[in-house]
């Protein structure tokens, strides 16, 4: 599997990272030589076989739906980078 | 005999019987942290109490001074991850894990240092600098959990929680001498514990013994309804059931973790702990695993997919550190997220998003979840056969710092051993079991079957009985 640095691109705007150009070229030949080492699976006939996502058989996890004490507002915001006391502050998204 | 030569219970003990005081405990750790700082770098976070009082019979290691990895959760005591994008964070809650030490009288004296969202294999990826091993300075812990493993050998800490994801319990424990236990997926809450790959995630404990790790299991396993992963299974009663009898038990030995690419000392070393546990009764046979070969791109594609999910979280929005500069939102995340992430971060996000994103899909990320299907199945076989599994923790020991940084593909391969283990949601125990040439310490791996944690730290303690490679210190117990 060839890796471009247009997919790099690609992948990297689906990622919300922007690499510098050099960085981009390096991580570009990484990401190569790391999924052409992946293809090995591919040696594997895996047809018919179930994708096993969880490795316990967990579904349908539910609790009673009780009302338990939250953190208040103040607590919250106290880790956020940038807030007004009432919430997170981030610059103007929708016209 | 010093203070940090003991283990974890047997200090609990002479806390309880007054023989050492609870501030002459906490003082001794603290002494240790300060002198072995500077040289191995173990802590990202020094936070002991001032005036410690526990109460003593809250459980069988109660008053004692021990350290959580720096991806859990601790109320009011920064929690950074080692990377850069979480510098200030500090969380409103304790872990669950946090929770249940505190109630059963743990000390906490800080966070420790890993690799940044405990993505590498040397903890040399931390913002706060790379971890040095106590038994070399010029080499690596291990990692991702190796402030955890380097604290514990250098006598700091009388034990610490690591996570585990592939390995990252216990290769560094491996690395540094001591003994780590990644428990069966489930049976300790991950609520609290920063995710990296939520599917494969756990907590456990890296101590001096056997008997110690399953002390810490007793107290923090046990369903949490705040984990929807976690199990409805029994818990506790860890500590008592370890007898070191292995009458009738049936060990493993996978051929395909002793063939190329395994160093010679420490596969001398594996085989001679195997001689040891047949002394004490176990019957030991060799089979075939050759799923092995696929395990490491499997683990690479789903831990790699889930971590692009999970660490899309990190904007610079709700938590943590935010660049400046940015024209509108959009930049706002790029920007931050690109300074705020270190190259193994990025890289493994990036990846994540590959094998996840429209037309490779199928190729990648299906493929890895019908492979992974395919490796639960051969250990469901092997354990028809076999009570435990007994394997090296990692190809050779310890790298020389730098060296796994240049290229990431080796570092990655060389996590054979320990990343099946996560992708089947088995326990499995690094303990060490010799030494080799350079004096770097030697790690033999026990796998269980699902819940089957008492039995495989039962075949550890077995092993302990007999040897006294865990009671080694480096430099004769000086940290440097």
């Amino acid at each position: 599997m060839k890796i471009t640095e247009d997919m790099v691109d690609y992948i990297s705007q689906l990622s919300r990272l922007q690499l510098p150009a050099e960085e981009k070229t390096a991580m570009t030949a990484e990401l190569e030589r790391i999924v052409a080492y992946m293809d090995v699976l591919n040696s594997l006939d895996t047809t018919d076989v179930e994708p096993l996502s969880h490795i316990f058989p967990l579904k349908n996890v539910l609790r009673s739906d009780e009302v338990v004490p939250s953190y208040d507002r103040e607590t919250l915001l106290a880790g956020s980078p940038a807030g007004d006391g009432e919430t997170f502050l981030v610059p103007k998204a929708v016209e | 005999m010093q203070l940090y030569e003991l283990t974890a219970l047997e200090l609990a003990q002479k806390l309880r019987s007054g023989e050492v005081k609870q501030q002459e405990a906490v003082d001794a750790a603290l002494s240790r942290i300060h002198a072995a700082q500077p040289d191995n770098n173990a802590f990202v976070t020094v936070d002991g109490p001032a005036f410690p009082a526990a109460d003593l019979s809250a459980s069988p290691l109660a008053g004692v001074p021990m350290a959580y990895k720096d991806n859990i959760c601790t109320k009011g005591v920064a929690t950074t991850c080692a990377s850069k994008i979480l510098e200030g964070f500090t969380p409103c809650y304790d872990a669950t894990v946090v929770e249940r030490l505190s109630a059963a009288g743990a000390v906490s004296m800080g966070k420790l240092n890993m690799d940044e969202f405990a993505m590498g294999s040397t903890s040399e990826t931390s913002h706060a600098g790379p971890v040095k091993n106590p038994w070399d300075l010029t080499r690596a812990p291990g990692g991702s959990s190796g402030g955890a493993a380097a604290a514990v050998a250098a006598g700091e800490v009388w034990y610490a929680i690591g996570s585990d994801t592939g390995g990252s319990i216990r290769q560094p424990a491996a690395y540094c001498g001591v003994t780590g236990m990644k428990p069966t997926y489930g049976t300790v809450s991950r609520y609290g514990l920063i995710a990296y790959a939520s599917s494969l995630d756990q907590m456990g404990p890296i101590a001096r013994s056997a008997a110690d790790c399953a002390a810490v299991l007793d107290l923090i396993q046990g369903r949490d309804p705040r984990d929807g992963t976690s199990l409805d299974a029994p818990a506790g009663g860890l500590l008592p059931s370890l007898t070191g009898d292995l009458k009738g038990k049936k060990i493993g030995l996978p051929v395909d973790c002793f063939g190329e690419g395994l160093d010679g000392e420490v596969r001398a070393a594996v085989l001679a702990a195997a001689e040891v546990l047949k002394a004490r009764g176990a019957e030991v046979e060799e089979f075939a695993l050759p799923v092995m070969q696929y395990v490491v791109p499997t683990y690479y594609i789903i831990a790699a997919a889930e971590a692009s999910s999970n660490l899309s979280r990190f904007d610079g929005v709700k938590y943590g550190w935010r660049a400046e500069g940015y024209e509108d939102l959009t930049d706002l995340y790029c920007k931050t997220r690109t300074q705020g992430f270190g190259a193994e971060v990025k890289r493994r996000i990036l990846l994540g998003t590959f094998v996840l994103s429209s037309g490779y899909y199928d190729a990648y990320y299906k493929k890895a979840l019908q492979v992974k299907a395919l490796i639960k199945k051969a250990f469901d076989h092997a354990f028809e056969r076999y009570d435990l599994l007994l394997t090296p923790v990692a190809p050779t020991t310890a790298p020389k710092l730098g060296e796994s940084l240049s290229d990431p593909l080796k570092m990655y391969l060389s996590d054979i051993y320990t990343v099946s283990v996560n992708l089947a949601g088995l326990p499995a125990l690094s303990m060490p079991c010799g030494f080799d040439g350079k004096g770097m310490p030697i790690g033999a791996q026990l796998i269980g079957p699902p819940l089957g944690d008492g039995m495989v730290l039962n075949g550890a303690h077995a092993f302990q009985l007999e040897t006294d490679w865990h009671k080694k210190s480096p430099k004769g117990g000086d940290a440097q």
